[in-house]
């Protein structure tokens, strides 16, 4: 019974609407859930998470971690650059965001790192000490 | 179709195929403003990670073309856990519909945002042409 319809697909109405539908909703960019993209580097003693974010200030970027979440707050303004203007595009962003990244060890609070270069946010966390695997002597008795 | 401005902003674009490279890198479209006011049409495109070594603007006729080479990070002796965004080229091609005085033109790239300027062309003045008898 399936088999053949299977095989009745190419009249079938209702599978040509179904394909219709699902043609619509791919290639739609779905917003991303969490601003701002970060990458994530791990090594065994240190942590490096980078973003995108260009044009915000470093005096308006708020970067601060607690124990092993790493928060990224900040905000960029609308651009006012230009008065009195005609806008025939207007696609970039602005506003405020937020996004807390689980890292996979607790971190060194006081020695973490960051920078920002050409709107790349770079933060760099090692790892703390009380966090770091310890070998343990096996006593053979 | 209304204009709004929102503030989630979506993934970063891939254009079509056209604009593939010979290098296997992966080209976006900058998300760009364009705004015209009276005098001047000023272009803002966000192209993180791009220096002013890496831009290029480039003004063929009347087709603006943008393009930007992201820096390559990568960390030694780390390993890539989490990649949330890729990196790649910036390419974005616009054609004006105003004529543009070339010569002052302005292009400033900062923090990853890159602002051009192009001034409107003034009208030529017009010219008393002498009329030789003969």
């Amino acid at each position: 019974m399936t088999d053949l319809m299977m095989r009745s697909r190419a009249w079938d109405p209702f599978w040509d609407l179904q394909r219709e539908m699902n043609r619509l909703f791919t290639g739609v960019a779905a917003p991303a859930e969490t601003f701002p993209t970060v990458n994530v580097w791990t090594s065994r003693d240190q942590v490096v998470v980078t973003a995108e974010l260009p044009g915000v200030d470093a005096k308006a970027l708020d970067v601060s971690v607690h124990g092993d979440a790493l928060t990224l707050k900040g905000e960029r303004p609308e651009d006012t650059a230009v008065e009195s203007a005609v806008c025939h595009r207007a696609e970039r962003w602005s506003g405020r965001f937020s996004r807390t990244i689980r890292l996979p060890f607790a971190v060194e609070n006081g020695q973490v790192k960051a920078k920002c270069r050409n709107g790349v946010l770079t933060v760099t966390l090692p790892r703390a000490e009380s966090s770091k695997p310890r070998q343990v002597a096996i006593v053979s008795e | 179709m209304t204009n709004t401005k929102t503030n989630v902003p979506t993934e970063k674009k891939e254009p079509v195929r056209e604009a593939e490279l010979t290098i296997d890198r992966p080209v976006f479209t900058p998300a760009t403003d364009i705004c015209e006011s009276e005098n001047a049409i000023h272009v803002v495109c966000d192209m993180p990670g791009v220096d002013e070594k890496g831009v290029n603007v480039t003004l063929e006729d009347d087709v603006l073309t943008i393009t930007g080479t992201q820096e390559d990070t990568s960390f030694e002796g780390l390993d890539l856990v989490y990649r949330g965004y890729r990196s790649g080229l910036y390419r974005r091609v616009f054609t004006l519909s105003t004529d543009v005085d070339r010569d002052r033109i302005g292009a400033k790239i900062s923090s990853g945002v890159l602002r051009i300027v192009l001034p409107k062309a003034e009208e030529a003045p017009p010219r008393r042409i002498a009329v030789e008898a003969g």
